[in-house]
């Protein structure tokens, strides 16, 4: 059981630092599917042996939100949009590489006062949930076009999701339920936006909406 | 009896959506907003009928919010209803770079704000953590097609950084929460730890580490959406190009919501002895957001912008307040009550003069007490009392908070308090007293392209007025005069702080 865990969780790290080194949209997309899914098996491992009734439709109900619902919606976005990748960006990719390394080296530093001595599950997860929430924030700052930005968020949202289930958190039914959806409005208003930008500015490099500001 | 406060708006919400019919929008918009201010009346005398349960009940502090966010929602709607009808469906000429837009339609518009009602009341009820931090990502979502009603690029621009800001703000404040479940794992015969009224009986035993790291996350998060500097970035801009109607009410309803949040996982903090940690942390951003409001208000030339920025600023004494502690809690939230009133005030009678000059410079205003003198009125006197004049209410709030610093012996901070607002004081009569004092430019000095911009004297409807008057009134009261039943709501509340 520990090796599959270990196995995951090691996976999920290489699975960001491929996120924040790969320029092309598309294959980041892929990588949020395969993120979803490796969590929904944490979940469903960490839970297993109690598996209720209301666990399982939780946990379809996540796959088919981040697995299939959101990143079709993002590819749509991304062809409608004909934007493949991300050209240069606010930090380079190798830099980012770097970056992303300093910023393991930062969450498992944070990681140690916090204890975890009461649950399940091997110490590596909250470095983990709090380096991919990191390497989210990280997208959603160096990178210019609006869509990279929405899969940063949803990178973040996996990380934060890490950490609940590496808590074994049963939130009640009802906020479990409408955290996702939550999620899966903000995501679909973000779509919408996109469009509306792409619409309006003939591209989607948030940079270049600075007509408000003050300095 | 609280499911109808939420279900009514929800529903005429999604009534509105579906019928795509303009006018009846906009008379479901007044009714539902009548309809829920009668509610919380009805309320305020039965409060012993409200069931409360894990998930929702109505505490002081609740209701005191709820008032808020109702009466402001009342006069909103009024002036909206004018608003609505005043913007016609024909595209609009853009006043600053002159091109032509068109705005969302109305029916849309109607039922994102008929949403937004509902989820600020469900913040106001809610007394589990999870379900607030829903209720607080579902104001930003049903709030952020409000902001763009006008659809061109600057309010594209600002939603777009306000659904992004904000939604990654509450993600952290989500991981907050789960640090606080986390800190009450150990505890003995409780489950998950979400419900305020289970952490509270449980607030000893939590851990501390994890707690003040919760704390950490979660003022950073609900932060954010309270426009506490330096997360407060999404603040000037959404405020600036949203509407009037809906600059009032994220004003002056919905930072209050986040606050009401802090409060709470304050009150947690408190409980479990980690007081100083929280109250030290809101001081310090307290001080911050003052000295940011203070330097950008100086050098503002929009007038909605400066306003924005004085939320900034009021949201940072607030905070202070509560951080302060003693009187100072009272004081804080007193100011969190006159701030709603004087700042829905303010925005919309800054829409009446958008309306009548067709401009946002502070500049390009003048002579406003010779062509709009009722807007005129109201200005000078929202102008007076957001800076702190007596006899506003805010001068009471403002001074009880000051009195807090000084009884405590925080007189650096009490410095550094009176520094900020003596600043802003200067910069804002600065710019609003030649708005409406200095003579009106003559037809003959007008450059051609900006003849029609040049304002007649016109009647102003008593839409745009009658609100706005009722919230200036109201605040002048609270200033000379304060109900029993307010300050034994106030104390209530304070006294749960741990305040005197």
């Amino acid at each position: 059981m520990n090796t599959i865990f270990n196995f995951l969780v090691i996976l999920l790290i290489l699975l960001n630092f491929r996120l924040i080194s790969s320029s092309r949209l598309t294959p980041c997309i892929h990588i949020l599917i395969i993120q979803a899914i490796i969590l929904s098996g944490v979940a469903w491992m960490t839970h297993h042996g109690h598996m209720s009734l209301h666990l399982y439709f939780m946990l379809a109900v996540n796959v088919l939100l981040k697995a299939v619902v959101l990143p079709w919606m993002l590819t749509r976005v991304v062809q409608k949009n004909i934007v493949a990748r991300e050209l240069d960006p606010f930090v380079g990719y190798t830099p980012s590489l770097i970056i992303g390394a300093v910023l393991l080296g930062v969450s498992v530093l944070i990681s140690r006062p916090l204890s975890l001595s009461h649950t399940l599950v091997e110490d590596l997860f909250l470095p983990v949930s709090l380096f991919t929430l990191l390497s989210g924030l990280f997208m959603i700052i160096a990178r210019k076009k609006a869509i990279t930005q929405v899969l940063g968020y949803m990178v973040m949202e996996n990380g934060i999701y890490t950490f609940g289930v590496a808590m074994a958190i049963h939130e009640p039914f009802i906020v479990e339920l409408s955290v996702l959806l939550d999620v899966f409005v903000a995501v679909l208003i973000m779509g919408v936006a996109i469009f509306h930008i792409s619409r309006e500015f003939n591209h989607i490099d948030t940079d270049r909406l600075s007509l408000l500001r003050d300095l | 009896m609280i499911w109808a406060l939420l279900i009514l708006p929800a529903s005429l919400g999604l009534f509105c959506l579906l019928s795509r019919s303009s006018s009846l929008c906009r008379y479901l918009l007044v009714i539902s907003a009548f309809y829920h201010s009668a509610m919380v009346v009805f309320l305020a005398f039965h409060r012993e009928l409200v069931p409360s349960s894990k998930w929702m009940g109505l505490d002081d502090a609740g209701f005191l919010f709820l008032c808020i966010t109702s009466l402001l929602f009342s006069g909103a709607a009024i002036y909206t209803f004018g608003y609505l009808k005043a913007e016609g469906d024909s595209p609009i000429k853009d006043m600053e770079e002159h091109f032509f837009f068109k705005n969302s339609h109305n029916a849309v518009f109607v039922g994102c704000m008929l949403f937004f009602l509902a989820t600020m009341t469900l913040v106001t009820v809610s007394q589990h953590l999870g379900l607030m931090w829903v209720a607080i990502e579902a104001t930003t979502l049903s709030s952020a097609p409000l902001i763009y009603y006008h659809r061109h690029h600057r309010s594209l621009e600002a939603v777009w950084k306000y659904i992004l800001i904000c939604s990654v703000g509450i993600a952290l404040a989500m991981l907050g929460n789960f640090f606080i479940v986390v800190a009450g794992t150990n505890i003995d015969g409780a489950g998950p730890l979400m419900a305020l009224d289970d952490l509270l009986r449980h607030a000893p035993e939590l851990n501390p580490a994890w707690m003040k790291a919760a704390f950490v996350l979660c003022l950073v998060g609900y932060g954010t959406k309270m426009g506490l500097a330096p997360m407060h970035n999404w603040l000037p801009d959404a405020h600036s190009e949203a509407p009037s109607s809906i600059s009032a009410l994220l004003s002056g309803a919905l930072l209050n919501c986040a606050f009401l949040v802090l409060l709470r996982i304050h009150t947690v903090m408190i409980a479990a002895g980690l007081g100083d940690t929280s109250r030290m942390l809101f001081v310090l951003l307290g001080l911050v957001s003052l000295a940011f409001a203070a330097v950008f208000i100086i050098g503002q030339k929009d007038f909605k912008r400066m306003l924005a920025y004085s939320s900034v600023e009021h949201m940072g004494i607030i905070a202070l307040g509560l951080g302060i502690g003693g009187m100072g809690i009272t004081g804080g939230l007193f100011h969190a009550v006159n701030h709603s009133l004087i700042k829905g005030m303010l925005f919309m009678t800054a829409g009446n003069i958008m309306a009548a000059h067709h401009t946002k410079t502070i500049a390009d205003v003048k002579g406003l007490i010779y062509t709009r003198p009722l807007t005129a009125m109201l200005w000078l006197a929202g102008g007076l009392a957001i800076v702190g004049m007596p006899p506003f209410g805010t001068f009471l709030s403002e001074l009880t908070i000051l009195g807090a610093m000084v009884d405590s012996g925080h007189f650096f901070v009490a410095g550094a308090y009176l520094l900020s607002l003596g600043i802003i004081f200067a910069a804002f009569t600065a710019k609003v007293m030649p708005m409406i004092f200095s003579p009106p430019l003559n037809p003959q000095q007008v450059s051609p392209g900006k003849k029609e911009n040049s304002p007649q004297a016109e009647k102003e409807p008593l839409w745009s007025i009658a609100p706005l008057a009722l919230f200036g009134l109201l605040s002048f009261v609270l200033g000379i005069y304060m109900p029993p039943w307010l300050s034994g709501l106030l104390d209530e509340i304070s006294h749960s702080l741990g305040g005197q």
